[in-house]
């Protein structure tokens, strides 16, 4: 919808942050998909994400692949560079990116269908590499765009609109993502932004590959009560192991709690996760009993979200790499050609 | 029974052996001894898509006139493996030499009337001298090479001298070599009646020339060309470029201080993934190129439409191997050409290089990152296996101290804050070339979505008509300019005039050059054109305009070349005459004079409606 503009005017008092921008700097384009879509919420924690930390915006490379999911970037951070790539493959445009310049923010949003049907190697392999960046699932079941076919994340035996039963067993990336090595790793649901809005800040911050499942209902075609990705069904069931509090800097500790129920993780850059348990044997910093606590919730029919596991210092691929601390795409003939001394050598080695 | 062969610096040898038994080494050594003796010398491996067991050979053409393309034939043939035997005895010249281990006696049956049979005793040699089963294995190439050293007179001072740079840190190892190349050559020299008809004598003839894979000097173009990023599948005959590009970049490309790398390579986890990185990596202003053959080319036909439609620039060298599917997968074609050109689907065209030799692969290498950034688009250098994985005595490489790299047009910060207008697909000067601005770039200014999906000058999402056919056009416009970038064709008149032309183009070259002083010989004269680029200039097709007849030889089936020509030029079909050599091996100049040759005849002879096919 090209033809909808949205009015540059804005409240006078609308609140800034500490660059001077408004909530405002950081939205896109007027939204196009269904009213009432899960995606939108997201884009808008999204927004109020890079607004909280004050990121520019242009720093910021937002990477899709295809599907209603990969349509959002379009309708948030409209001063950030975007590219919506091919169907399934964001990851590899993504790892491209990043290995060219290190300097910026990659945000790569994706759907179920992008990343655990058709992009299910490219989802993996970025993570195990450990690329810097915030992979976001848009966690729906179905295929909108094409009205209503299961993803590889549909429960197994639900039922499309016109009646085919889907008989595949569902693929959970959460657990996928713990296995393959992802330093940050949590779920969230688009109906919550208190709870997720702190999880985008912390996967930002966060070195190395940051991975976040979010539940986000589809209202045209998979908002029925008996389906685990329905508004109805993630409230009923929601079992949030903790509740975060995401910190740029050190604060002080201000409110009481109980003691045992505070956790508090520093990361790469320093900025701090502060971590209210709500699951008390939860240690989002043991991938093993993560792994084994999401079993055995899901077999409970519940949906674990909060920040499920969380590495500070794991790396990522440029440190793996060990690549120079300038981005490679601003090193010219000085920094790249060896000239005709070293080809001299190398043809004198040759004869 | 035919006289023997009797030639001095100009025969072919042809070593027929198990793979995995250790011969690439002493075969090696040997192209390398004629080499330092000045004599030129190139060598073509033919090998087996396996790691151990199946038959391999290494054929040397030795050429004191320079003639360094296959010739064809075989004039002494080491015959090291009995499961060839036949075909390998069968190959060989009448008045030939045969070498083989005589150990154990073969019955007259297997051998020929009409060739020179000479029989040493490897397997007893070896087995006298060493008792280590392995040695006695690995020895036994360097015997070999010892007594051809004493057949052909060889300069056993030059042999010596490349044991001890080969060796070279692993100083123990080169007593035992020498002793072994001395065994074979002490025995020959008693036994045999040395040298044969086949001799090598010194001469000044190499110059300055050097001797390199197409795949090491394409991944070194790579690096003088400033390609950071390279992201890879394995895939035979290309792994060893990106595994050069690994080896120079340590060498080349780390800091003096931090030691830190100055590119990265990821191995990806399939073509899909390599090709998506390289994207990645050239819409945010990163050099990057990948390196595949026909399966992957396949594999990343749609990402290549997404580069080629979002306009973003790519390098992909594909080193060509026998197809269709897995094909001959280790051994030589030129059979991409039309699924490069017209990569992807709906509407697409894709510039290609066609470099000749390793020397070109370098220089292409390089030009065609200059190129991807300057047209922002996909660019392919389309070698082949016999360049890629083939040693080639070539010019010295050499490179512009002043050249700079052409970074295309990328609006920087300063243009966006002087107010430059951006239109990421707006073509401002009529080259149908847009400016565009990597991420990251200006705080307001100049940021786009880049999508696969139609838009507008803008990069806004549409789905117009009109737009889109603009956008259509301008591509176009853009595909047109790339002719004035992309290296020229390469014209040679024919000592006299002549009504027949003959257009190649890569790795065919070495073999043209030859069979066109065989015809000019008999005869029979052509004026050619080498390819080295599409789209084709207008050379290409005044070319064609200015000849009643032109072959088009190239090494596929489907003559890939003279349909692109025929779809580019609006040619007539009827006066392209196909030569093809699809076989896997490369072509050789005798196939070309008997096709030429051949053709000639029919169409000089016949009616021409009836005769062309």
């Amino acid at each position: 919808m090209t033809y909808i503009v949205k009015p540059r005017l804005h409240h006078p008092k609308l609140p800034i942050n500490a660059l001077g921008y408004t909530h405002r700097d950081y939205e896109g384009s007027i939204s196009t998909l269904c009213a009432g879509c899960g995606h939108d919420s997201i884009s808008a924690a999204i927004i109020q994400s890079c607004f909280e930390l004050a990121l520019p915006p242009h720093r910021i490379a937002k990477l899709s692949g295809i599907g209603c999911s990969s349509k959002t970037p379009t309708y948030f951070l409209g001063q950030s560079h975007g590219f919506n790539s091919v169907h399934g493959r964001m990851p590899s445009v993504l790892t491209g990116a990043n290995l060219a310049n290190r300097d910026l923010i990659y945000l790569g949003v994706s759907g179920d269908g992008d990343s655990a049907s058709i992009g299910l190697g490219q989802f993996a392999h970025c993570i195990r590499r450990g690329v810097d960046m915030v992979y976001i699932v848009e966690n729906n079941g179905v295929y909108g765009l094409t009205k209503g076919q299961f993803s590889a994340t549909a429960d197994k035996g639900s039922k499309a609109r016109r009646g085919a039963v889907n008989t595949d067993s569902p693929i959970d990336l959460v657990a996928m993502a713990l296995q393959l090595g992802a330093s940050f790793v949590a779920r969230s649901f688009s109906g919550d932004k208190m709870q997720l809005v702190p999880l985008i800040k912390a996967a930002i911050q966060h070195k190395g590959a940051a991975f976040i499942d979010v539940i986000s209902p589809c209202v045209a075609f998979n908002n029925n009560p008996e389906s685990t990705k329905s508004f109805d069904y993630v409230r009923a069931h929601n079992d949030a192991v903790n509740q975060l509090d995401f910190m740029v800097t050190r604060e002080a500790i201000t409110a009481d709690y109980a003691p045992g129920t505070l956790e508090t993780v520093v990361q790469h850059d320093g900025s701090m996760l502060r971590l209210r348990k709500l699951a008390p044997d939860y240690d989002p910093r043991d991938r093993v009993s993560a792994m084994t606590y999401l079993q055995q919730r899901h077999a409970a029919g519940e949906v674990v979200t909060g920040l499920l596991f969380v590495e500070e210092d794991h790396g990522d691929l440029h440190e793996f790499l060990d690549t120079v601390e300038a981005p490679l795409n601003a090193l010219g003939e000085n920094e790249l050609c060896p000239g005709q001394e070293a080809l001299d050598r190398y043809n004198a080695a040759h004869r | 029974m035919p006289k023997p062969l009797e030639a001095v610096n100009d025969f072919v040898v042809k070593f027929a052996n198990v793979n995995g038994s250790g011969s690439a080494s002493a075969n090696g050594l040997f192209a390398k001894s004629v080499l330092r003796m000045g004599v030129p010398a190139s060598s073509r491996n033919i090998f087996p898509s396996n790691i151990q067991g199946l038959p391999t050979w290494y054929e040397v053409r030795i050429s004191e006139g320079g003639h360094l393309g296959r010739r064809g034939g075989v004039d002494m043939m080491v015959a090291m493996n009995p499961e060839t035997w036949d075909e390998d005895i069968a190959e060989i010249e009448p008045g030939g030499y045969l070498l083989y281990d005589s150990t154990k006696p073969l019955p007259k049956s297997k051998f020929r009337e009409d060739i020179f049979v000479i029989g040493a005793p490897l397997t007893a040699i070896c087995n006298r001298a060493y008792d280590d089963p392995r040695q006695r294995q690995l020895f036994k190439n360097i015997v070999y090479l010892g007594v051809l050293s004493a057949l052909l007179d060889m300069d056993v001072a030059a042999i010596e001298e490349l044991i001890g740079e080969q060796f070279r840190g692993k100083d123990t190892l080169i007593k035992p070599n020498v002793h072994a190349l001395h065994l074979g050559r002490d025995w020959a020299q008693t036994e045999l009646a040395c040298p044969i008809g086949l001799r090598l004598e010194r001469r000044d003839k190499v110059g300055e020339r050097i001797f390199v894979t197409g795949n090491d000097a394409a991944a070194l173009g790579a690096v003088y060309g400033g390609a950071t990023v390279c992201a890879w599948y394995p895939i035979t005959p290309s792994s060893s470029l990106a595994e050069a590009f690994a080896s120079h970049c340590r060498r080349y490309r780390r800091d003096a201080e931090t030691k830190k790398s100055r590119y990265a390579i990821i191995q990806a986890e399939d073509e899909l993934a390599s090709i998506g990185m390289v994207i990645g990596a050239g819409w945010n202003g990163a050099r990057a190129f990948t390196a595949t053959s026909g399966p992957g080319i396949s594999l990343m036909q749609e990402f290549i439409g997404l580069a080629y439609f979002a306009e973003i620039p790519a390098v992909i060298f594909d080193i060509q191997r026998g197809s269709p599917s897995t094909g001959m997968p280790t051994r030589t074609q030129q059979a991409d050409i039309l699924s490069a050109a017209y990569a992807s689907h709906g509407d697409t065209k894709h510039v290609l290089l066609f470099p000749q030799d390793p020397n070109e692969a370098f220089t292409f290498a390089a030009d065609a990152l200059d190129l991807a950034d300057r047209l922002q688009t996909p660019v392919f250098v389309m070698l082949d296996l016999d360049i890629g994985m083939n040693e080639w005595l070539i010019e010295p490489l050499s490179w512009d101290p002043d050249r700079k790299y052409d970074r295309g047009k990328v609006m920087n910060y300063e243009m966006l804050e002087a107010g430059a207008e951006f239109g990421r697909y707006l073509d401002v000067d009529s080259d149908g070339i847009p400016y565009r601005t990597l991420p990251g770039t200006h705080p307001t200014r100049g940021a786009f979505f880049t999508r696969g999906t139609t838009k507008d000058e803008y990069a806004r999402y549409t789905e117009e008509g009109r737009p889109y056919v603009a956008n259509m056009q301008r591509l176009l416009r853009k595909f047109e300019t790339a002719k004035r970038y992309a290296p020229r064709p390469v014209k040679r008149e024919a000592r006299e005039p002549t009504r027949f032309g003959a257009i190649y183009f890569g790795s065919t070259t070495l073999a043209m050059e030859e069979a066109l002083e065989t015809l000019e010989t008999r005869g029979i004269h052509l004026d050619t054109l080498r390819i080295r680029s599409f789209p084709f200039h207008d050379e290409v097709f005044d070319f064609v305009a200015s000849h009643e007849r032109l072959f088009v030889v190239e090494q596929n089936r489907d003559s890939q070349m003279r349909s692109l020509l025929t779809i580019e030029g609006e040619v007539d079909p009827a006066r392209l005459v196909p030569i093809l050599h699809y076989d896997g091996t490369p072509i050789t100049a005798r196939f070309i004079v008997k096709a030429v040759a051949d053709m000639l005849a029919v169409v000089t002879l016949a009616p021409l409606k009836k005769a062309l096919p």
